[in-house]
């Protein structure tokens, strides 16, 4: 019980940051998806349980809230998740490396179905323009979030998932 | 009595330069020495309580140095504080300046009801040039009314619930705007873009395009109210064999810096989307 509201708290706070700070902070055309990188952290933890719904939930509120369909935000914060689970249960001996591989699979999931779903149903966009001026930054400022969260999350998910000897 | 003999003989000798030292005191005669000797005296007063002040500063300097830090502790809080006043009063100066020109707007454009509302989020997706305000169903916001600052239009509300609304900007990809070229009155259309710039495009070959012109709202669509500043020409592309030319345009709102917007309230969007054609069977 703990745990779930450690993480409610965590998450709600990573929201209003997103909405009110990092979505203004932005690279080219691109910003960063901190509720994304904190889920992803979280998640290649090997005793956090929970995350898939965990994904699903964020991923419904963080669709509500933007202009994005919110099966975009639900399958791509779904299937993020689920690659940092199988890679958390590989036993990675490098857990950094772990976070970017996911912060990387995971903005290129979000960005790609971003990107088909306005140009099927909303308006004409440039794939060159779109990949050098919103999905290139936007991975950018993802790695360095996830670069500086880490050591933080680190601590934190130690103390919400001790080691049992 | 013996005058004779050397003890009286002495006692009168002082006697009489007793009475003579004092004859020539009361005559002045001693001023001079008397003033020396004074100015002596003070001098060594001086001496010793100088010494002596020094020494109870050296005595006392410790005690002096933990009162004067604790005092300047408190100063220093005293400062702090007093520079977070002002910069809370310097924010509320330069928000009480905004909305000042909201105002002035407002009462510039009588023909319309406002509501005042403050941005409090931006969309999460870079896709996505949207914002989400503070009012909603209950302040009487309507998906569709058209969003405004002192500057000029800034888009229109795209969905509501009770206290807030997400707003469209005007710069989003999907946007697209009937307007107005002042100078040469000439109907184009005003697109957003990805990167948030805009562009005009759909304006006549015949068209006489200058950078610098002013461009407005020009209500066709039923979308936006007319004349409603959106910012003006940069630089404009005309190619012969294409049909229409083409304009990049300096929005008149600065889109990064969006803190407070007007909604107008009581200007009714047209749905025209019943008057398209549809491809019959």
């Amino acid at each position: 019980m703990r745990t779930f509201f450690t993480l409610l708290i965590l998450f709600a706070a990573a929201i209003s940051l997103q909405l009110s700070v990092i979505s203004r902070i932005q690279l080219l055309s691109g910003n960063a998806d901190l509720v994304f990188v904190i889920l992803a952290a979280v998640s290649l933890q090997e005793r956090a349980r929970s995350m898939l719904w965990w994904s699903i939930g964020l991923g419904w509120l963080m669709g509500n809230i933007s202009a994005t369909p919110w099966y975009i935000f639900v399958g791509a914060y779904l299937l993020g998740t689920a690659i940092a689970r199988l890679l958390a249960r590989r036993v990675w001996q490098a857990p950094l490396l772990a976070l970017l591989s996911v912060t990387l699979v995971g903005v290129f999931l979000l960005h790609g179905l971003t990107f088909v779903y306005r140009v099927l149903f909303e308006t004409a966009l440039s794939f060159t323009e779109v990949f050098s001026q919103v999905i290139l930054p936007s991975l950018l400022l993802n790695l360095l979030i996830a670069i500086v969260l880490y050591p933080l999350l680190r601590d934190l998910i130690e103390r919400l998932y001790p080691l049992e000897v | 009595m013996k005058i004779n003999s050397p003890r009286s003989l002495q006692r009168i000798v002082i006697s009489l330069v007793v009475i003579g030292l004092i004859a020539l005191a009361l005559g002045g005669y001693f001023q001079p020495v008397n003033t020396l000797f004074q100015r002596l005296t003070v001098d060594i007063q001086t001496w010793f309580s100088n010494r002596y002040l020094a020494l109870v500063d050296f005595l006392t300097v410790p005690r002096d140095v933990v009162s004067l830090r604790q005092r300047n502790a408190e100063l220093e809080a005293e400062v702090a504080q007093l520079q977070t006043e002002v910069i809370t009063l310097q924010q509320k100066v330069a928000d009480v300046e905004i909305l000042s020109a909201l105002l002035e707007f407002a009462r510039a454009n009588p023909q319309y009801s406002y509501t005042g509302a403050t941005v409090i989020g931006r969309d999460p997706s870079p896709f996505y040039r949207y914002v989400i305000v503070d009012v909603g169903s209950n302040n009487g916001i309507l998906p569709g009314m058209p969003v405004v600052t002192n500057r000029g239009l800034v888009g229109r509300v795209d969905a509501v619930i009770a206290e807030a609304a997400r707003v469209q900007l005007i710069t989003d990809s999907a946007s697209a705007v009937n307007v107005r070229l002042q100078a040469s009155n000439t109907e184009a259309m005003l697109l957003g873009s990805v990167t948030g710039d805009l562009s005009l495009d759909m304006i006549p070959q015949d068209a006489t395009v200058q950078p610098g012109d002013i461009i407005l709202t020009s209500g066709l669509g039923g979308v936006y109210p007319p004349n409603l500043l959106v910012g003006q020409v940069v630089s404009v592309r005309k190619l012969e064999y294409e049909l229409f030319q083409q304009a990049s345009v300096q929005p008149n709102v600065d889109f990064s810096r969006l803190q407070f917007v007007l909604i107008i309230t009581d200007f009714k969007p047209v749905d025209i989307t019943p008057l398209i054609p549809t491809p019959g069977p």
